[in-house]
């Protein structure tokens, strides 16, 4: 079953072209990464997925139906959006208030509302401030609420916008361990970041934007190890991919990504070496 | 009132005459054709008076939302139109009167659509005005398209909270837009700050004489401009005095309509 | 000589029970590069405050220590007072650019500073010169991209003359090939003048290079400092900073026994270490 289906989208922007040419297809339970430079339409192209924008030239639909014959908070069911700055939500006296809000807007029964945000409060590590003022967490805390208040309803598919933009390495890596969970749960996961060594390390499938259109829609090691494509993207190559890329003429395959198999490869050659010594 | 009488007052850059002006004969100008519209109260001068922008509007290549700014005013200037016309006043009278209106919104949309910010600031500081108002001023106008962008950044994350702006009771729709104005202000707080720091790390205020960079100089094109102005103003106000101008009312009034004999 | 120098520097912030720095010692000389990180809340931002004097002036709270910033006493300084000396580059580029145009921003220090016009312009057009934003004099700052933004402030600030630059975490709203442009140009100025620069940022894999010496904070305190490749390479005290993947390579195959000498900071050196270590046998 086909969560997006994006055909032949078009959109302008006040007589400016910002999405050419798009067709792609996302699948249930597929974890995507689309990235790109600022400014290349990647948060105009999700907006798509939720119905807050709507093609003027083309189709989206979503689980079968198009985004032109709904409206977002029906989508809203089953895509959620996490919005880049968590600030731009935060609005309620306690935190579970705010984690509730996205389910009373959808009208479920106060029980069920309950018991979803004391889950996801705990979830996310959150449990002890339900009570407590959103404006009064740090930054990390409050990209957090931000992020339960819209997994409370358990949408089917999420999707991120540029989720690593001022975490530190340890934020990340929670991020990162969270993101993996959720979609190892059967739920689809897009990711939207221009935060390269993330993706190398989430391993997704990756969709590069540039300047409006789709440059490569690929497994992320083919994409990211590709320095021609990650250079007409504005992007910079990952560094493992870097160093492998550097040694090819001894023989070291540029397709290596990951930091471990890094290790693993230089440690066979050297190996090797030291078996020749002996 | 539509969003459209604010696009009238905002500035574009474009390369015209009047837009490579100097603010300040264009301030006269516009006040020249808005007493001249309080000197006369006549409908057929007042026409020519707002029809005499016209070339001035063409020039300056804001044609469309300069109409726009009046379509958008339609809502008041119908509002004065009847407010007139039910308290007696004849249908002509009631006419020069929204005119009027017409007159004075049209002729300072044309300034503000032709005079940067920054040199509306350059203006105001060359009149004496404190540095830190027209820099309060200059950085409003800078901030707006960012709060503006900001706005909608909210409404689409709490769209897509399921926040359904457009259903319900007026009250219902009033109360929506609190999850819309708390960040708002939240952010506008924390934007201040910041502001804050950058200023007082740039030094802001720490001397009271400074010789701005940019400097409004009057050109032979703004003399000529702003003689012409004064001299149509005082030439205005001679006519007005000396000059019998045939008046068009036919003396229709709302009691007239109704089958009520004028003068009755 | 030191530009910088605190001793047992220690601040909590008005209406805060815990400080957000603590004891920390400092000494930077002239011409460094000086790299400062650690994860969310170690009390970097505080430190930075703390060289322009936006703490405590700006920001109320409890002092106690010592911090002198070339030679004088910061707790008798207001930011103001010293913003030809020390410049301040923000995080978010939006709310510190003020004008409608690039060049009058770049403008605004020198003019605030009452220079004569001939000595602004000469700043202004040098500043844009040096930061590569020549050609964007007329722009309007909310049109222009993020990495032309920061350029644009980095310039504002540059137009000061200051001896000190401290950038908190410049390239936050940066894509990478923007970040990485703004720190290749904060560093390269140290080419073109006399300028010590502090710079906060946690994507260590792009600023590392340039850095003449690292601060790792954490929980308010200095936990490590050197040259990067001697922080990067104890494993051990780096937990919750994200080190440039190539150190941490080579930190593993030492754990494994091979051992290619100091760890590298730049996929250059780490390839050439590589090279070498093959090719000696």
């Amino acid at each position: 079953m086909n969560m997006i289906e994006v055909k032949d989208l078009h959109f302008a922007y006040e007589d400016k072209e910002v999405l050419r040419d798009i067709d792609l297809t996302i699948s249930d339970g597929e974890f995507v990464a689309i990235m790109g430079e600022n400014g290349a339409g990647k948060t105009t192209l999700v907006k798509h997925f939720n119905g807050l924008l709507k093609p003027a030239r083309g189709e989206v639909l979503i689980d079968g139906i198009s985004t032109r014959k709904s409206t977002v908070a029906h989508l809203s069911r089953n895509v959620g959006l996490v919005f880049q700055n968590p600030d731009h939500q935060l609005f309620s006296e306690t935190v579970f208030e705010e984690v509730a809000f996205s389910m009373r807007n959808l009208g479920y029964p106060e029980e069920t509302i309950r018991k979803r945000v004391k889950f996801i409060l705990e979830t996310l590590d959150l449990g002890a401030y339900a009570e407590a003022s959103p404006f009064m967490l740090s930054g990390g805390e409050r990209k957090r609420v931000a992020l339960a208040s819209v997994l409370v309803s358990d949408p089917k598919h999420i999707i991120l916008d540029e989720p690593t933009i001022g975490q530190d390495y340890q934020q990340k890596d929670r991020l990162r361990n969270f993101i993996i969970q959720m979609n190892s749960q059967g739920r689809t996961v897009v990711i939207v970041t221009h935060d390269i060594e993330f993706v190398v390390d989430c391993k997704p499938r990756v969709i590069l934007v540039s300047k409006g259109s789709i440059l490569a829609d690929n497994s992320y090691d083919s994409i990211l190890s590709d320095r021609e494509l990650v250079e007409k993207a504005s992007l910079v190559s990952p560094q493992i991919a870097a160093l492998m890329s550097s040694l090819t003429n001894l023989n070291f395959s540029p397709k290596i990504l990951d930091l471990y198999h890094a290790k693993s490869a230089l440690e066979q050659r050297f190996g090797e070496i030291v078996h020749k010594a002996v | 009132m539509s969003i459209r009488l604010f696009e009238g007052f905002k500035f574009k850059q474009k390369a015209t005459l009047l837009h490579r002006m100097d603010p300040r004969p264009k301030f006269l100008i516009a006040l020249t054709i808005f007493m001249l519209s309080l000197i006369f109260a006549n409908f057929v001068v007042l026409l020519v008076l707002f029809i005499s922008q016209l070339p001035l509007v063409y020039v300056s290549k804001s044609m469309r939302r300069w109409f726009g700014s009046m379509k958008g005013g339609v809502v008041l200037a119908a509002m004065i139109f009847i407010m007139n016309f039910l308290t007696g006043s004849t249908l002509v009278f009631s006419a020069t009167m929204t005119l009027r209106f017409i007159v004075l919104v049209s002729a300072f949309s044309m300034f503000f659509m032709t005079t940067s910010p920054d040199d509306l600031g350059l203006a105001l500081e060359k009149a004496r005005l404190p540095y830190t108002l027209s820099f309060t001023f200059t950085t409003a106008v800078r901030l707006v398209p960012t709060i503006a962008l900001e706005a909608q950044t909210i409404v689409d994350a709490q769209r897509s909270r399921g926040l359904e702006l457009d259903r319900g009771s007026l009250i219902q729709r009033v109360r929506k837009y609190v999850p819309i104005l708390i960040p708002l202000i939240v952010s506008a707080i924390r934007r201040s700050t910041e502001l804050a720091e950058a200023l007082e790390s740039r030094a802001f205020g720490a001397v009271k004489n400074r010789q701005p960079l940019a400097t409004l100089q009057m050109k032979p094109l703004d003399w000529a401009a702003a003689a012409i102005a004064l001299a149509v103003l005082a030439a205005g106000i001679y006519v007005q005095i000396y000059v019998p101008i045939p008046s068009f009312d036919n003396g229709i009034r709302m009691p007239t309509l109704w089958g009520v004999p004028p003068g009755s | 000589m030191k530009v910088i120098e605190a001793r047992d520097l220690t601040f909590t912030y008005a209406g805060s029970s815990k400080p957000a720095i603590e004891n920390v010692n400092l000494a930077v000389d002239r011409g460094e590069f000086v790299l400062l990180t650690g994860p969310s809340g170690c009390g970097k931002t505080t430190l930075a405050r703390c060289l322009n004097a936006l703490i405590p002036s700006f920001y109320q709270g409890e002092i106690s220590g010592t911090m002198s910033v070339l030679g004088r006493d910061m707790s008798r300084l207001t930011t103001s007072e010293l913003a030809r000396k020390v410049g301040f580059v923000f995080q978010n580029p939006e709310n510190q650019l003020f004008s409608l145009s690039v060049e009058r921003d770049v403008a605004f220090g020198p003019e605030n500073l009452g220079l004569p016009r001939e000595e602004t312009r000469r700043r202004v057009d040098w500043a844009m010169k040096i930061t590569g934003i020549s050609e964007l004099r007329e722009a309007a700052p909310y049109e222009l991209s993020g990495g032309q933004q920061q350029r644009a402030a980095i310039a504002a600030v540059l137009a000061m003359k200051p001896e000190i630059m401290v950038l908190d975490e410049p390239t936050s709203f940066l894509d990478p090939l923007s970040a990485s442009q703004i720190v290749e140009a904060v560093a390269a100025l140290r080419r073109e003048i006399d300028i010590t620069i502090v710079l906060i940022e946690h994507r260590l894999d792009l600023a590392s290079k340039y850095a003449s010496r690292i601060i790792v904070m954490d929980q308010g305190r200095v936990t490590l400092e050197g040259p990067p490749s001697k922080v990067y390479g104890e494993e051990a005290k780096l937990l919750g900073i994200g080190i440039p993947k190539i150190s941490m390579l080579f930190n593993l195959l030492r754990k494994d026994g091979f051992d290619l000498g100091r760890t590298p900071v730049t996929v250059e050196e780490a390839s050439q270490r590589i090279r070498s270590y093959l090719e000696h046998d």
